[in-house]
């Protein structure tokens, strides 16, 4: 069987450009039509002929939404824990190379940001650290959930690359979900992008997602950053040809997408292209056709009259009420320890205003605590 | 005529169940409630904030309304179990959903997990109304398990594309004793009226009302089909013929007296 890595280079290797030299705009109107659209007919929906077709692509992405997910939005909010990172990621402002402030929670700290966190009324947490695993590694990772999981029904987490063993110790902590962006799906930027670290290596990252699955994670989220890449197009079908191989081959697992773009930061780092509105308005809705059960996540890196009017076109999942410094939810005192720049400040019960006045309901909580943590088997 | 349906030894005037998923705002369910003359509401409980005071769905659902908690979420029996012992300890009474999902892609139910959470919960007294694919022996092994009734599905969920598996529910009609409650697919009051009319014993719209454009209007509607379709089977439709009646028979000549 061909693993989602031979997928992935045979895709790298692909002639895209002569493939979209053919697309016709009947074609991409065929594509958004199929009942269960194929890999080309979602690369159809991608090309320079569908940007013309926006509107009728969007028209088939909420009716697809609202089919299978409802006017519903599920809100989420991210805990940064740990900041410390060994990592040189030139586009990150967790870079171990930048001057950042490091910090990492105490238990007390993460139970105090939890309890601020859940009494503005979120349910949905992730939790989130650099990548050092000396620092706040799997054990640390471990014990703040065992504190985190009394507070909400959900806990998922953003962090470094794991083992499976290690997936599945967390899984039985309490860890609903993961997410775990590739960055970019070229190896040879890759490589460029992530200069020393742990993280430089590619193929380990790459397989996480899949580690996750097998590992019993509940939701496993996948993503690339957009404007890593100047070939977009190449990114964002890799990124729905990913969860499609989850989806098929781990069906036990719930598949989702995260759209985030490059966002300002404490590095140096330009994006290499920038993806427009209109461009990441056509990743979603390419990927929401091709994956109609799929979760599709945009976070507060979005502008907020952009993330108010892509509501109905496809997202199921934003964040809300987000502070991206380490211990930013319970003190004032953490600003300098921020990842990345949000353009979405309003809390949770302004996000959820907006919701409503467009006809969506804000979803606080989704699912009961799993029956496999340890210590609640039926 | 008494025609009421009977499950779990509860009489119900209506045979239309509603959901309360997917809704743009939890208020319109009162109204929806109301207008479809349903008396079963199903709710995940995956949604409800046992430890919220307010804020939950479990606020906007009519006091006189039949509660079906339901197990979506669930991957496996275990997990099923939990959920519904939760929904009873919480207050939401004995009758239980089961759904038990395990491929995210296609969103179809699990038969052989599916009974096996119908057995240990039968057996702990709920009334369990199971989620299935409308196979014939699946349909008896719940049955056998202890299931009130069986909820086929009429089409993929959520996909309003109707009476895709008549036939298969057609067979399992003609075969159980329990109810069958057409249950996912039904998007059209008409193939709701279908469903009643082939003999189903009842019918549960979600998606089919919360996704039109205006779910009270729709949910009156289906409340007008189901009762039609009910009405049209106990009148028994006219026998079809797949011939006109010609008026000059081709075996007339057999009658003709000597």
């Amino acid at each position: 069987m061909t693993g989602f890595p031979e997928l992935c280079a045979t895709t790298m290797d692909r002639d895209l450009a002569s493939f979209f030299a053919r697309v016709t705009p009947d074609d991409v109107r065929r594509a958004m039509a199929r009942s269960m659209p194929s890999a080309d007919d979602f690369l159809t929906l991608l090309s320079p002929a569908a940007q013309g077709l926006l509107e009728e692509m969007a028209q088939r992405a909420h009716e697809l939404t609202v089919r299978h997910f409802g006017r519903t939005m599920q809100i989420f909010t991210p805990l940064y824990l740990s900041n410390h990172c060994t990592n040189r990621c030139v586009y990150c402002g967790f870079n171990a190379g930048t001057g950042v402030a490091r910090k990492r929670l105490t238990m007390d700290e993460v139970r105090a940001e939890g309890e601020t966190i859940a009494a503005s009324g979120q349910r949905q947490l992730l939790i989130l650290t650099g990548d050092a695993p000396a620092l706040a590694g799997v054990d640390y990772l471990e014990r703040c959930t065992k504190i985190l999981r009394g507070m909400f029904p959900s806990v998922t987490m953003e962090v470094f690359a794991m083992t499976e063993a290690e997936y599945a110790r967390l899984a039985a902590a309490g860890i609903d979900g993961l997410t775990m962006f590739q960055e970019t799906y070229d190896p040879v930027l890759y490589e460029r992008l992530h200069p020393a670290g742990p993280k430089r290596d590619y193929a380990f990252r790459l397989g996480a997602p899949e580690r996750g699955c097998r590992a019993g994670m509940r939701v496993v989220n996948v993503g690339a950053l957009l404007g890593l890449s100047p070939d977009w197009r190449r990114e964002a079908f890799l990124t729905g040809l990913h969860a499609d191989y989850l989806q098929r081959h781990y069906p036990n697992t719930d598949v989702a997408i995260s759209l985030p773009r490059m966002r300002p930061h404490a590095g140096h780092f330009q994006p290499a292209t920038a993806v427009t509105d209109a461009n990441l308005v056509q990743i979603l809705l390419a990927q929401r056709i091709f994956l109609p059960f799929a979760g599709i996540t945009i976070s507060t890196r979005e502008a907020p009259a952009f993330r108010d009017n892509i509501v109905p076109l496809g997202v199921t999942r934003m964040s809300a009420g987000v502070s991206t410094a380490v211990g930013g939810h319970a003190s004032d005192d953490n600003a300098d320890t921020v990842q990345f720049e949000i353009s979405d400040h309003r809390g949770l019960a302004e996000f959820s205003t907006m919701l409503r006045s467009r006809g969506y309901q804000p979803v606080y909580k989704d699912w009961e605590p799993n029956a496999h943590v340890a210590g609640n088997r039926p | 005529m008494d025609d009421r349906l009977e499950i779990g030894g509860v009489q119900l005037d209506s045979r239309l169940f509603i959901g309360t998923g997917k809704y743009g705002d939890d208020a319109l369910i009162p109204a929806v409630a109301e207008a479809s003359g349903a008396q079963v509401i199903t709710v995940a409980l995956r949604r409800v904030d046992l430890g919220a005071p307010t804020g939950n769905v479990m606020d906007h659902i009519p006091s006189g309304m039949r509660l079906l908690p339901n197990t979506s979420g669930a991957r496996t029996a275990e997990e099923a179990v939990r959920i519904a012992r939760l929904a009873r300890a919480a207050g939401c009474g004995d009758w239980i959903k089961i759904e038990v999902i395990s491929d995210s892609r296609h969103l179809l139910p699990d038969g052989y997990e599916t009974a096996r959470v119908t057995e240990i919960l039968a057996k702990e007294g709920f009334v369990v109304l199971p989620y299935m694919n409308p196979d014939l022996y699946v349909a008896r092994t719940l049955a056998d398990a202890g299931a009130a009734a069986v909820m086929p599905l009429g089409a993929p969920i959520g996909t309003n594309r109707g009476l895709r598996t008549k036939e298969m529910i057609a067979i399992l009609i003609d075969d159980q004793r329990l109810p069958v409650i057409v249950d996912a697919g039904l998007g059209r009051p008409s193939q709701a009226c279908e469903a009643m009319e082939m003999g189903a014993a009842a019918c549960l719209v979600n998606t089919g009302i919360a996704s039109s454009a205006d779910p009270v209007r729709m949910a009156r509607a289906f409340g007008d089909a189901v009762r039609a379709g009910r009405e049209a089977f106990l009148a028994g439709a006219g026998a079809t013929r797949t011939t006109a009646s010609a008026s000059s028979p081709l075996t007339g000549f057999l009658e003709a007296r000597p």
